[in-house]
């Protein structure tokens, strides 16, 4: 009796070994991805890695299609349009985002979130308009005001158009912080008891209702979306989401909680094309 | 007449999605529970989105109005069958992670989701697919 439930349990964690990455305490950040893409191309042999950008219409050739006659002409350009005049607006004391930012702003995107080893702690891209706000004498935007924040990192990020993502995990603090962000994506949590590898993971491709699940490689790429055509969602903004479907109390955005959250799981798209904004259902 | 269906399925999605989450939401509506109602049944409580939202997982092949079901889970199919013993399927709506730890499907039971006199009749509901 004894011996089948351990039997039982073993044939369990194997099971979960690739799909929840609980066998892989010792990976590297780029085995980890290796694995994981592994796991997808192995289940989807049909759909090419890089077509993950597109996340869940990767996986359903009507609804890719009606994205792109979306993307032709996107409804949400006026709101892009907005967000690039709040880019260009010099500060009070005329300086501008380009003058602060590393490189203009221009292609930085796929480096973050960065492990900044002065602070010692996970830097978004967001943390960081936020210090150029504050170094010009601006206040801080919420980081998730999606009307400031939101709204202005939607065309800031089309600047990075094209990029690889390039999330770098270097130094044991920097692999700390990864490992903290990895281990919230695969703990369970909410009254119903979901990690985010549930959905993403163990059911990618899989329909929840008729909702289409995502695989998480491919996940980081294309933030703010704007769901329904106008409805600006950054990526902190969706995982405060799908903590909320799950009953779980989300961790405060912009908190450690999420950042750190955000590092591992922007590091799965390492290799990927940066593209913002985009549509989504 | 494919395309009209996936036209209306998309709809169907979008009111969903733009409504909130797939799954069941945190609104556990205290003052329709307050209202007393026609009684629910096990049916009920498995298609009720707030409740048992089973079908977000299974599909029911033998119950027609059980629509736009979801792959997450095996289908509803069955049951007597499969589960002779009743009290082994009422163990897995209670708590899928008690014989698969690495199941996803919700711990109703343990999780308080549904009430225990709900699960049973959900169970009763579920043993006749
Ligand atoms: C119960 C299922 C479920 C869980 C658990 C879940 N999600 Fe989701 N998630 C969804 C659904 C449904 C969608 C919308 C369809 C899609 O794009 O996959 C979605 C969408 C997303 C998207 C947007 C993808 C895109 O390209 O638009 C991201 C990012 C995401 N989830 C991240 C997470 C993270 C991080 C967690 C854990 C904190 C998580 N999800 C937990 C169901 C879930
Ligand atoms: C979020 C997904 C999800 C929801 C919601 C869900 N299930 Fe499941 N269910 C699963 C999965 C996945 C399995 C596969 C076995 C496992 O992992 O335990 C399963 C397995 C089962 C089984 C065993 C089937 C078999 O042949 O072994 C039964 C019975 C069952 N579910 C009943 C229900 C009922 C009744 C409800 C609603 C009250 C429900 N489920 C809601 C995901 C779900």
């Amino acid at each position: 009796m004894k011996q089948r439930m351990i039997m039982k349990l073993l044939a369990g964690m194997t099971g979960l070994g690739i799909a929840l990455g609980a066998a892989t305490v010792h990976a590297t950040p780029e085995g980890d991805r290796q694995e994981l893409a592994k796991f997808y191309t192995s289940k989807y042999p049909n759909i090419k890695l890089e077509d993950y950008v597109y996340g869940a219409l990767a996986f359903d050739a009507d609804s890719k299609a009606q994205y792109e006659a979306i993307m032709e002409f996107p409804p949400f350009e006026s709101e892009i349009e907005k967000g690039r005049k709040m880019w260009e607006t010099p500060f009070k004391n005329g300086k501008t985002y380009a003058s602060c930012l590393p490189n203009g702003g221009n292609q930085i995107a796929g480096n973050y979130p960065m492990f900044d080893e002065a602070q010692g702690k996970v830097v978004t891209l967001q943390d960081v308009i936020n210090a150029c706000r504050t170094a010009n004498g601006e206040e801080a935007y919420k980081i998730n005001d999606m009307k400031t924040m939101g709204v202005l990192t939607s065309y800031m990020r089309t600047l990075s158009n094209g990029m690889i993502m390039n999330i770098k995990v270097e130094s044991p603090k920097a692999v700390a912080a990864y490992e903290a962000g990895k281990k919230t994506f695969y703990s369970r949590s909410g009254q119903l008891n979901f990690a985010c590898s549930s959905c993403h993971v163990q059911n990618a491709g899989n329909r929840l209702r008729s909702e289409l699940l995502s695989p998480a490689i491919g996940h980081a790429v294309h933030w703010p979306v704007f769901r329904g055509g106008d409805n600006l969602v950054t990526l902190q903004q969706r995982y405060d989401g799908c903590f909320k479907q799950v009953r779980a109390v989300p961790p405060p955005q912009g908190g450690t909680v999420m950042n750190n959250l955000e590092y591992f799981h922007s590091s799965l798209s390492n290799g990927l094309p940066m593209k913002a904004s985009v549509f989504r259902k | 007449m494919r395309k009209l269906h996936h036209v209306a399925a998309a709809c169907a999605i979008s009111a969903i999605m733009l409504s909130g989450n797939v799954l069941a939401q945190v609104a556990a509506t205290p003052t329709a529970a307050a209202t007393p109602k026609k009684e629910e049944t096990g049916k009920d409580i498995a298609f009720n989105r707030t409740k048992g939202n089973c079908l977000a997982c299974h599909g029911m092949p033998t119950v027609p109005d059980a629509e736009s079901t979801g792959t997450y889970g095996p289908p509803l199919i069955a049951m007597s069958a499969r589960f002779p013993d009743k009290a082994k399927l009422r163990a897995q709506i209670w708590d899928a992670t008690a014989s698969n730890p690495a199941s996803s499907m919700i711990p109703f039971g343990k999780h308080r989701v549904l009430t225990e006199q709900e699960i049973d009749k959900v169970t009763d509901f579920v043993y006749g697919l």
